[in-house]
């Protein structure tokens, strides 16, 4: 690999990840701002005008507090736990494709990470460290309200991936590629032989049982079990305070900021638009960057719009959905999409 | 037998439709609901900024009034004590000297007189029953402090300035006391 790739990766990589904590931590805002509008009133307001400084005084709080390690807990896994949430919430940005290439004078500079040809793989394999994360923490506390939480989470992952992972088939067989760029070029535009190209038009329903699973993976309301205040006091980060909580906090609002960009990428077409024929070079790419965005967003405002509207499920209510109704809902979705695929193949002729 | 409103509502675990078992069509009733809520006017005040309103006939903290020539009203009858059914006022009177004829209205004055805040609870009953419309209650507010006897209020604090006369005409004016 070239030196001048290596800086241009290196670049791509530092402005992934610092928009990434960024819109982390400004989702954090958001969603104090949003539930206070969804509840008549103003919401934060204090730090800096109309409050945009809040996540900066957040974290700075979070950055002074005393960093407290339970005497009876494992140490190392303690400190591991919420680093694994860390890790793995921003790792999973890196395949996303956030845009077409742009051109900087002679070089061609991609606007994602890694085109990975098994893209989508890596962000589920992604997803299924991510319950470690919970794990360890909860686990490493020696609490027992923390284990539960801990359980819970990796149970509900487990059995959520399941149909997340199904919808993704469906998706993957309408392509014929497991890269997220060609499943993305593949909806090129928005309309195309009388109809629609983005997937969600194609495949509404494995676009509603993955935003479910995405919403349970991410252990958001109605899902949000393994931290459920009312009944384990916090879950999984009971114990945790100062930076260490603020990772796993950071955690849950990076995944769900990827998690956002991946449902816009395999459902909503990433980062096409309608009428995007008609730009060219970096001003398609620039516009295609704010198409992502505005998606992404949209997402991470529903997210909030549920976490604000629906009361949590209880643990058999999960279970019972996620096993026996989203599991057969994709499998037949999957089914159908399969024969319906065979059948414009001509296998039935 | 028959009910007597039409209020009555039979409860029970009954079967869940197909339509309520989908739960979606509740979701986007739900999601509806808050989003409307979205474009609503907040009621919340920026405190400090901005300040509530209160009623006219709000009762705060107690003023001691002095009369038109800034003389004390109050001659330590002691009925505001009787009638404070908290048992917070106290007082002690005291015999108004010659020469203090400018400080006090009346042969008897209150040389101590204090309310405890704590144990008072603003009924207005002590203004009712002062007949020389000495002690009145304001639409200020007792300040929180973090010490027990910093509440016992004394006249220092209750007897209004020369200068800075607090105005009750608010109260006096909305208020059922016509006569006196």
């Amino acid at each position: 690999m070239e030196t001048s790739e290596l800086i241009e990766k290196f670049i791509v990589i530092v402005v992934l990840f610092t928009v990434s904590l960024g819109v982390a931590a400004y989702a954090t805002y958001f969603e104090r701002k949003v539930a206070a509008w969804f509840q008549d009133r103003i919401g934060p307001d204090r730090a800096g005008p109309f409050g945009i400084l809040q996540p900066l005084a957040d974290g700075g709080k979070l950055f002074f507090k005393e960093d407290f390690i339970p005497e009876k807990a494992e140490k190392w896994l303690f400190i591991l736990g919420p680093g694994i949430a860390m890790f793995v919430a921003l790792m999973t940005g890196c395949v996303i494709p956030w845009s077409t290439a742009m051109e900087f004078g002679q070089s061609v500079v991609e606007l994602q990470v890694a085109d990975v040809n098994i893209g989508i793989l890596f962000i589920m394999g992604f997803l299924s460290i991510g319950v470690y994360g919970i794990m360890i923490g909860g686990w490493a506390s020696n609490n027992k309200f923390a284990l539960f939480g801990a359980i819970r989470a990796s149970s509900q992952m487990i059995s959520y991936e399941l149909a997340m992972g199904i919808c993704v088939i469906t998706i993957v067989m309408m392509t014929g590629s497991l890269s997220l760029k060609d499943i993305v070029v593949h909806q090129h535009g928005f309309w195309a032989d009388g109809y629609f190209t983005w997937n969600v038009f194609k495949q509404p329903l494995a676009f509603l049982v993955f935003f479910v699973c995405a919403l349970a993976e991410t252990n958001r309301a109605p899902f949000d079990l393994p931290e459920c205040e009312s009944e384990l006091i916090g879950g999984y980060h009971t114990e945790y305070g100062s930076m260490k909580m603020g990772f796993y906090l950071f955690a849950e609002y990076t995944s769900m900021f990827i998690s956002s960009a991946v449902i816009a990428v395999l459902f909503f077409g990433g980062f096409n638009f309608p009428g995007m024929d008609n730009f060219e070079g970096n001003t398609l790419a620039l516009l295609g960057v704010g198409a992502m965005f505005a998606k992404t967003f949209f997402f991470i405002f529903v997210f909030m719009w549920i976490r604000w509207t629906i009361p949590r499920f209880r643990f058999d209510q999960l279970m019972h959905l996620g096993w026996k109704k989203l599991i057969p809902i994709s499998l037949i979705n999957m089914l159908v999409t399969g024969l319906v695929i065979a059948y414009l193949e001509g296998w039935f002729n | 037998m028959q009910s007597l409103t039409d209020r009555k509502k039979v409860v029970g675990n009954k079967e869940m439709t197909f339509k309520e078992k989908l739960y979606l069509p509740a979701i986007f009733g739900g999601m509806w609901i808050t989003f409307k809520h979205l474009f609503r006017k907040h009621n919340t005040l920026r405190y400090p900024e901005v300040k509530r309103e209160f009623a006219p006939v709000y009762r705060g903290q107690h003023v001691l009034k002095r009369d038109e020539q800034g003389r004390e009203n109050c001659t330590a009858c002691g009925l505001c004590a009787v009638a404070c059914p908290a048992e917070a006022i106290t007082m002690v009177a005291g015999e108004r000297k010659k020469g203090e004829e400018g400080l006090y209205r009346e042969e008897k004055y209150a040389e101590m007189y204090e309310i405890n805040m704590l144990r008072c609870i603003f009924c207005g009953l002590c203004e009712e029953a002062c007949p020389k419309e000495a002690i009145f209650l304001t639409d200020r507010l007792v300040p929180s402090t973090f010490e027990r006897d910093e509440f016992i209020y004394g006249k220092e604090l209750l007897v209004e300035d020369v200068n800075l006369r607090i105005d009750i005409t608010k109260r006096q004016l909305t208020g059922k006391r016509t006569e006196k």
